[in-house]
């Protein structure tokens, strides 16, 4: 059972009488990141080594005594540490996987300790290309060196240690993430008690690895990337990063989704005939929005850096390319989730994870959940995955 | 409470068995058959969202597959036993999934409800109705169950196939139908369960 010490908001968030706050009790509330800084040498995959490194972490709910209930989270291509609740009570968002992260949530956190941290090579505060590299004062900028998903294993396995955490109970992930929970199971087994691979694959189909690489060609093709040195020419490469946004969130997307958010529907202008307006359809000017939004916050450097690494990961490459082998070396049981509609990790992706975990005798669960929502459904609210998802779970923290 | 079916058949599943259980519901056999060390691994095939959501959280592993799909998906005798209990009647090609059934696992074990049993027929031949028991409680036009079968059909099938029944067992649950069955059990049993092989 759970050694949890906190049952207060518990009862709140039970009571029908507070249904009014139930949405506001479910949240796990005001967070603030950590920075976590590791004063020892980091050995990565491409023979370069990272003398030190900071890792930004947001946690939520306690770590039992025994510490056994720790769930890591991990993110996708442009995700961060920032999975859960708010900063500020006027934040337009919560974290990015508010709906499934806090009280009462699948991700329970009244019966686990989540960690999420913004991974290396990232640009929300961890070590990555807008850090000062040591070695020259500057930042890393285009210099910073590549990264495997392996990398941010070895990281992650340093930043368990130092919160005292010998295995974890879960590690999740969604798309990137779960290539990341992946690799956690095949190369630390001993480490893992679960792990949770959603919207995810062994490895890019080499239409994944096409759409990747547009968004690459159009960020660097953009004349004030400045071949990655855009920092010391005081500029960004807006235009880039926002297409390369645009190209990558029409493909998370599907038709159907975006026909219903959106259809044909005008947000400024006139198709009346006899008439000569501008016209902009809703899903232009949301596009746009998107584009725009993200190019503001994002760093191109680590969008390079981070799509690479997705192109690069095959699990089962260092297994005579044969995932059997890969997962053989894995101890945990494991949940794989797909939806439907999700043609960038489509569930055929899914189902080679299964049936590889299957010939490999582990323990697995699978569903295929049906979805309009493209491969963002991951992130979004729907029933049955987060009834499949919080089964799953809540049976992961009877055992704890 | 297990069904009656599934007590026989787990009889038949020797120790430390690798089983792959189609259409499994919400994991009772696989959940018995792990809970009394039978098994070393069982993995349970199943489609209805429920039923899956069940099973993970009796943690029996089930995996999201439509069987009509075959089994494509498995290796040749990558399973000891290859189990499926009621769900033959639902398929579009219940002979496929025999020879898929055979090819995947050393045996495999299936349970059917027998169409030729006495109160069927007598549905038939005397209310001129297609029948409505309990076992089979739908109506003709809204019931999954397409493909019918009994006792006698399915061991016609059997013999066209050349395969080998290694075990066959009836059920009833009440009398005279228990009384008689072993006389006579494609009248008297409701529900059949065979034990099969290359």
């Amino acid at each position: 059972m759970s050694e949890a010490p906190f049952n207060n908001s518990k009862s709140s968030s039970r009571d029908p009488s507070l249904l009014a706050n139930r949405e506001a009790s479910r949240s796990v509330g005001p967070v603030s990141p950590e920075t976590y800084h590791f004063d020892q040498p980091l050995a990565l995959s491409c023979g370069r080594t990272l003398r030190s490194y900071d890792l930004v972490v947001e946690t939520y709910g306690q770590l039992n005594a025994a510490k056994t209930n720790a769930v890591l989270v991990c993110h996708a291509l442009s995700g961060n540490h920032h999975a859960a609740g708010y900063y500020a009570e006027d934040d337009k968002k919560p974290g990015w996987w508010d709906d499934y992260i806090g009280p009462g949530k699948p991700i329970d956190s009244e019966r686990f300790f989540i960690v999420c941290l913004n991974n290396i090579g990232g640009c929300d505060g961890s070590t990555g290309p807008r850090s000062i590299d040591p070695d020259t004062g500057k930042a890393w900028g285009k210099h910073f060196p590549p990264l495997r998903v392996r990398d941010w294993v070895s990281s992650q396995a340093d930043l368990a240690d130092r919160l005292g955490i010998e295995q974890w109970a879960v590690v999740i992930g969604g798309s990137l993430g779960g290539m990341n929970a992946m690799r956690w199971a095949v190369d630390c087994p001993e480490r893992v008690r679960h792990c949770v691979v959603i919207a995810s694959a062994l490895k890019l189909t080499a239409q994944n690895i096409a759409f990747n690489e547009i968004a690459r060609r159009a960020i660097r093709s953009d004349p004030d990337f400045h071949d990655g040195d855009f920092a010391e020419h005081d500029t960004l490469p807006r235009n880039g990063l926002a297409l390369a946004r645009m190209v990558g969130h029409v493909t998370y997307l599907s038709d159907a989704l975006m026909g219903l958010r959106f259809g044909r529907e005008l947000s400024t202008g006139s198709l009346q005939r006899g008439l000569e307006s501008p016209v902009e359809f809703q899903v232009e000017s949301y596009l746009q929005y998107q584009g725009e939004k993200f190019a503001e916050s994002f760093d191109a450097n680590t969008y390079l850096l981070i799509t690479k690494m997705l192109d690069y990961f095959d699990l089962a490459r260092d297994y005579q390319d044969d995932p059997v082998r890969a997962f053989k070396q894995a101890q945990c049981k494991f949940l794989v989730v797909s939806f439907t509609s999700d043609w960038r990790f489509a569930p055929d992706r899914s189902r080679e994870i299964v049936n590889a975990l299957i010939a490999a005798n582990r323990d697995v669960s699978s569903a295929c959940i049906e979805s309009d929502m493209g491969h963002d459904a991951f992130l979004l609210p729907n029933e049955r995955y987060e009834t499949a998802l919080g089964t799953y779970m809540a049976r992961v923290a009877e055992e704890c | 409470m297990l069904r009656i079916d599934l007590d026989i058949l787990q009889q038949w599943i020797t120790p430390d068995s690798r089983v792959l259980d189609l259409g499994c519901g919400q994991g009772d056999l696989l959940r018995a058959l792990t809970d009394n060390h039978q098994i070393i691994e069982g993995y349970g095939l199943e489609i209805d969202p429920e039923n899956i959501a069940t099973c993970i959280g009796k943690g029996v592993n089930v995996i999201e597959q439509d069987l009509n799909e075959g089994l494509s998906n498995f290796a040749d005798d990558s399973f000891d036993i290859v189990v499926m209990t009621y769900s033959l009647q639902v398929l579009r090609r219940p002979d496929l999934m025999i020879d898929e059934m055979l090819r995947v696992g050393r045996e495999c074990i299936v349970t059917f409800p027998n169409f030729g049993h006495i109160r069927t027929r007598c549905s038939l031949l005397f209310r001129g109705r297609m029948p409505v028991t309990k076992q089979l409680s739908h109506q003709w036009y809204d019931t999954p169950n397409i493909h019918f079968c009994t006792v006698r059909d399915f061991e016609d099938l059997c013999r066209l196939k050349g395969i080998r029944i290694l075990d066959r067992s009836v059920v009833a649950e009440q009398n005279p139908d228990k009384a008689l069955k072993a006389l006579w059990p494609n009248a008297f049993g409701t529900t059949a369960i065979y034990r099969l092989t290359r």
